[in-house]
């Protein structure tokens, strides 16, 4: 991986900078079934196509904030910090 | 050899240079290189070929072809005919099994041929099974290129270098500086990526990285350039590519001879370096530019007997020698003697960066050779790697004898890729790798076209359909010295690191972190704990300030222990988990005031830790703020019988039992420093960690060790914490373990509404335990082996994660994962050590005091 993301703090900078916490996913509020559990914590929709994940700017700004990356391309087509 | 100076020639004659090849003196002068001071003291074989160990010489002299590598200074494959001639170098042949002249490996190529045809190593040495290891040694020796001197130091640093710039042109050529030119008039910042060095002046506004490689251009158009020990990580809005075009040799039977060359290499050793190519030559030639060389070797000095354009028709051509040194050549029944030949079938359009960055590539039927399509936005070629200028010959239906080289890295021959096709190996991707046609040193500069147009014909199908083998980086060979570059995240020491080594500390890694192992003698540091105070740097653990209305809220919903409840003042053991239940990290808080929590983490945990702690901030956004001071506050650890009393005279702080408790925080100084001091007692003794400013880390370390505290390591600490049972993350957890089968229960607070992996614990809870994580006890002396087996009824029943000799207990002990049922005091369980079994009892309470009696004293 090589692509450039635009940090909202910092600007476009090296993937590299960056850890990528993976899609976003939806936490259960109450308590959830042994399934809903499991799926909340192992299953993925993992999209051939734009996803929103979760990014962490490691060398920098360290904030997280949200990105929407086509997975097929690695083309990032925006960025925010979660509001 | 060498000609009269001639106007533009690179080399300075002020300027000797004397370096040597087999220990034999070579002379040249500044501006030469390894090859063309060579050539010019008369040596003509370079090399020998990968399979056959056939003599080879200069073919391209432009660093395409396999032709020159040599050893260079104790570094392998180093192409000579572009490598600058450096005084004292020491050059070496490599590949060889006595001289250039003498290879003993040539055997191969007068007996070997019909036992070594393409993929013979699929087909021949597989049986007797028996005799594999005899085969194996033989053909490790033979195969591959260059050998790598195992005792040879570091010479330098390789190192990595950032360039942003509006507009990077790779190729220097006339068609690459106009467009670099062009740019740099419109204001833009222009980098220029070449692999000479430039003749006379850098262009003027340009940034000129030469001699350098463009490696590929990857993804988000990041392109490595590689300078010397400099990787160069080019990064521009704008990529033109002026590669140029590549010339291609003629397929004739005998093309490998040394003496037969390419263009390319005549205008480089008459212009560049002023040298004769050779004596009497012959020119064939399928374009004009070619064609034009014979004025050059006439301009030399050398006679040129015919110029033959390759374009009018098919030529019967082949070449003989002796010696594997070219003496004559033969066109149309016609001989010619001769000692140099230059040879070009045409140019092809070196497309391959084009085609990484995600350009189609297209056989143009016209020219005869591929050329690229489609370029991806922001990239843009100019000149001939467009394909402008370019075109290539078909290479002759009919070809004779078997010395026809279609590849000569890989020495396969004309014969071979018939074998393959006839083999049923007709797609080129497939092909390519039985062959290894285009997987040599050259990367398919000198070879592809020739092969695809060669299965074109043998397959009676189109160049287009056969297509190309997939382009990738990297387009030129890279030490990987300069892959690897200088580690981001350098190695860290602590504030007192030195103090560590003038005491002849043995250093390990934790993670970044240099630490002591032991100062010499870990039994006598654990005993000095246990008898009178030990010091121990604990610098390297992870150091938070969490601070904020809701520092508490997030530390009780981030942890499953409460932490709401704790009171300014008061320290509690933490173990972090995640959703799904599973040790993360562990470490202590320290309540400072109301808002100010003082958390600690492992040595390595610290950034991990962060990084989780904002992560759950910004999804819950409690209003708090998160600190790393890890680097900015030093630790130290002062622990034993005698700590109280030897810490008494260096501090203002009333460390009187009632006054100073277990698990209490207090602020004071401590040698005049500012410290935080922590009692804590994690290797089961009286305890205060003391944590203070980096800068004054040896201040505080020479005042306790004034006091006659003897300094330990981690491993006399490894010891001490087994003793007390306490778990180490990392090493007795894994990504798997959870606090309730860690046998840490009681950090799980299930009374608390919510809390980071509540659920998943109350299901490990409702499921009951599987594994659960018990100290043991040998029955016998031996320490069996960390990651060893619980074994039960002969099946692996569980593993020990640690284990060590106690001398205060005399006994080994360790921490082991056995199954549930088994978790019991003095059940009976067996470990493997070494080859046998041992057998040893189940603890759950600390080895070592075990109502923790000294550490409260």
């Amino acid at each position: 991986m090589s692509f450039l993301l635009a940090c909202p703090n910092c600007g476009p900078r090296d993937v590299n900078e960056f850890h990528c916490q993976g899609e976003v996913t939806i936490r259960p509020k109450a308590s959830p079934s042994r399934r809903e559990l499991s799926e909340y914590l192992y299953f993925r929709r993992n999209v051939a196509g734009v996803q929103r994940e979760w990014w962490y700017h490691r060398m920098g700004c360290e904030a997280w904030f949200l990105a929407e990356r086509d997975t097929r391309t690695n083309e990032v087509l925006s960025t925010e910090l979660p509001e | 050899m060498r000609l009269d100076p001639r106007p533009g020639e690179r080399i300075d004659r002020s300027e000797p240079i004397r370096f040597t090849f087999e220990g034999k003196l070579v002379e040249g002068f500044a501006g030469d290189t390894i090859g063309s001071a060579l050539y010019a003291g008369g040596r003509r074989v370079f090399s020998r070929s990968f399979k056959y160990h056939r003599p080879r010489g200069l073919l391209c002299c432009s660093g395409a072809c396999p032709n020159c590598m040599m050893e260079v200074d104790g570094v392998p494959n180093v192409r000579v005919c572009v490598a600058p001639a450096h005084e004292g170098a020491v050059v070496k042949a490599q590949n060889v099994r006595g001289s250039l002249e003498r290879d003993l490996m040539a055997a191969t190529d007068k007996f070997g041929g019909p036992f070594t045809p393409v993929g013979f190593y699929y087909r021949t040495m597989i049986r007797p099974r028996a005799a594999w290891p005899l085969f194996e040694k033989f053909l490790r020796s033979a195969a591959g290129l260059g050998t790598i001197d195992k005792h040879a130091r570091r010479t330098g640093r390789y190192d990595v270098e950032h360039r942003h710039a509006d507009v990077l042109v790779i190729g220097g050529g006339s068609a690459g500086l106009e467009a670099a030119r062009a740019a740099a008039a419109s204001g833009e910042h222009v980098v220029v990526v070449d692999e000479n060095a430039p003749r006379g002046d850098a262009p003027g506004g340009l940034e000129l990285l030469a001699p350098a490689t463009a490696l590929g251009i990857y993804e988000g158009g990041l392109v490595p350039v590689a300078a010397g020990r400099i990787l160069y990580k080019v990064r521009a809005k704008r990529i033109v590519v002026a590669t140029g075009a590549l010339e291609q040799p003629v397929i004739f039977p005998g093309n490998d001879l040394v003496g037969i060359v390419l263009p390319e290499a005549v205008r480089r050793l008459v212009h560049d370096f002023s040298i004769r190519p050779g004596e009497k030559a012959v020119v064939l030639a399928a374009d004009d530019d070619a064609l034009a060389i014979a004025d050059d070797l006439r301009d030399a000095g050398t006679q040129v007997l015919e110029v033959v354009d390759l374009r009018n028709g098919p030529h019967r051509i082949s070449a003989s020698g002796t010696k594997g040194r070219l003496n004559g050549v033969g066109v149309e029944g016609v001989r010619y003697n001769c000692d140099l030949v230059v040879a070009s079938g045409g140019r092809q359009p070196a497309y391959s960066l084009l085609a990484q960055a995600g350009a189609t590539v297209a056989y143009d039927e016209g020219r005869g050779v591929f050329v690229p399509r489609d370029l991806p936005a922001n990239v843009e070629a100019v000149g001939s790697v467009t394909g402008e200028g370019t075109g290539s010959i078909a290479p002759a239906k009919t070809l004779l004898g078997d010395k026809t080289f279609v590849c000569l890295c890989e020495d396969v021959t004309e014969k071979d890729v018939k074998r393959a096709i006839a083999e049923g190996f007709d797609s080129i991707e497939l092909a390519k790798r039985y062959t290894t046609v285009t997987m040599g040193p050259c990367q398919g500069r000198l070879c592809h076209l020739a092969s695809v147009r060669m299965y074109a014909r043998e397959t009676k199908q189109g160049e287009d359909a056969i297509g190309t083998t997939t382009a990738r980086p990297p387009w030129s060979p890279v030490e990987l010295g300069l892959l690897a570059g200088r580690p981001h995240e350098p190695g860290k020491r602590t504030s007192i690191h030195h103090r560590h080594k003038e005491a002849g500390a043995t250093m390990m890694w934790t993670g970044s972190w240099r630490r002591p192992h032991s100062y010499g003698d870990p039994a006598a540091e654990a005993r000095a704990v246990h008898e009178s105070a030990g010091l121990i740097d604990v610098s390297t653990l992870g150091k938070l300030v969490v601070r904020g209305p809701e520092a508490a809220v997030f530390l009780e919903r981030i942890y499953p222990n409460r932490f709401a409840d704790l009171k300014p003042g008061r320290i509690r053991y933490a173990v972090l988990g995640t959703d799904g239940g599973r040790i993360m990290d562990d470490g202590t808080v320290a309540r400072i005031d109301d808002e100010t929590f003082y958390v600690t983490t492992t040595s390595t945990g610290a950034e991990g830790v962060i990084e989780w702690f904002e992560w759950w901030n910004a999804i819950w956004k409690l209003d708090l703020s998160i600190v790393d001071v890890t680097g900015a506050v030093a630790a130290v650890n002062l622990a034993g019988p005698q700590a109280r009393e030897l810490l008494g005279p260096l501090t203002d702080v009333d460390l009187a039992p009632d006054a100073f408790k277990y698990l209490d925080a207090k602020q004071g100084k401590v040698a005049g420093v500012p410290t935080l001091l922590l009692r804590i007692g994690f290797v089961g003794e009286l305890g205060y960690e003391l944590h203070f400013p980096s800068p004054h880390g040896e201040t505080v370390w020479d005042a306790l060790a004034a006091t006659g505290a003897t300094p330990f390591g981690l491993e006399p600490q490894r010891i001490l914490r087994l003793e007390k049972m306490h778990v180490l993350i990392g090493q007795d957890t894994d990504s798997e373990s959870n606090a309730l089968e860690a046998s840490m229960p009681w950090i799980v607070k299930f009374e608390k509404d919510e809390f980071v992996g509540k659920w998943a614990l109350e299901h490990v809870q409702e499921r009951g335990m599987r594994d659960r994580l018990v100290g043991f006890e040998m029955q016998n002396g031996s320490v069996p082996p960390e990651g060893g087996a619980v074994v039960r009824d002969g099946r692996l029943a569980g593993r020990v994660t640690s284990a060590r000799f106690s001398e205060q207990l005399g006994r080994a002990i360790g921490l082991a994962w056995v199954p549930e049922e088994l978790a019991v005091e003095d059940a009976d369980i067996t470990l493997r050590v070494s080859a046998g079994l041992e057998r040893a009892k189940v603890r759950l309470r600390p080895f070592f005091d075990p109502e923790g009696e000294r550490l409260r004293s």
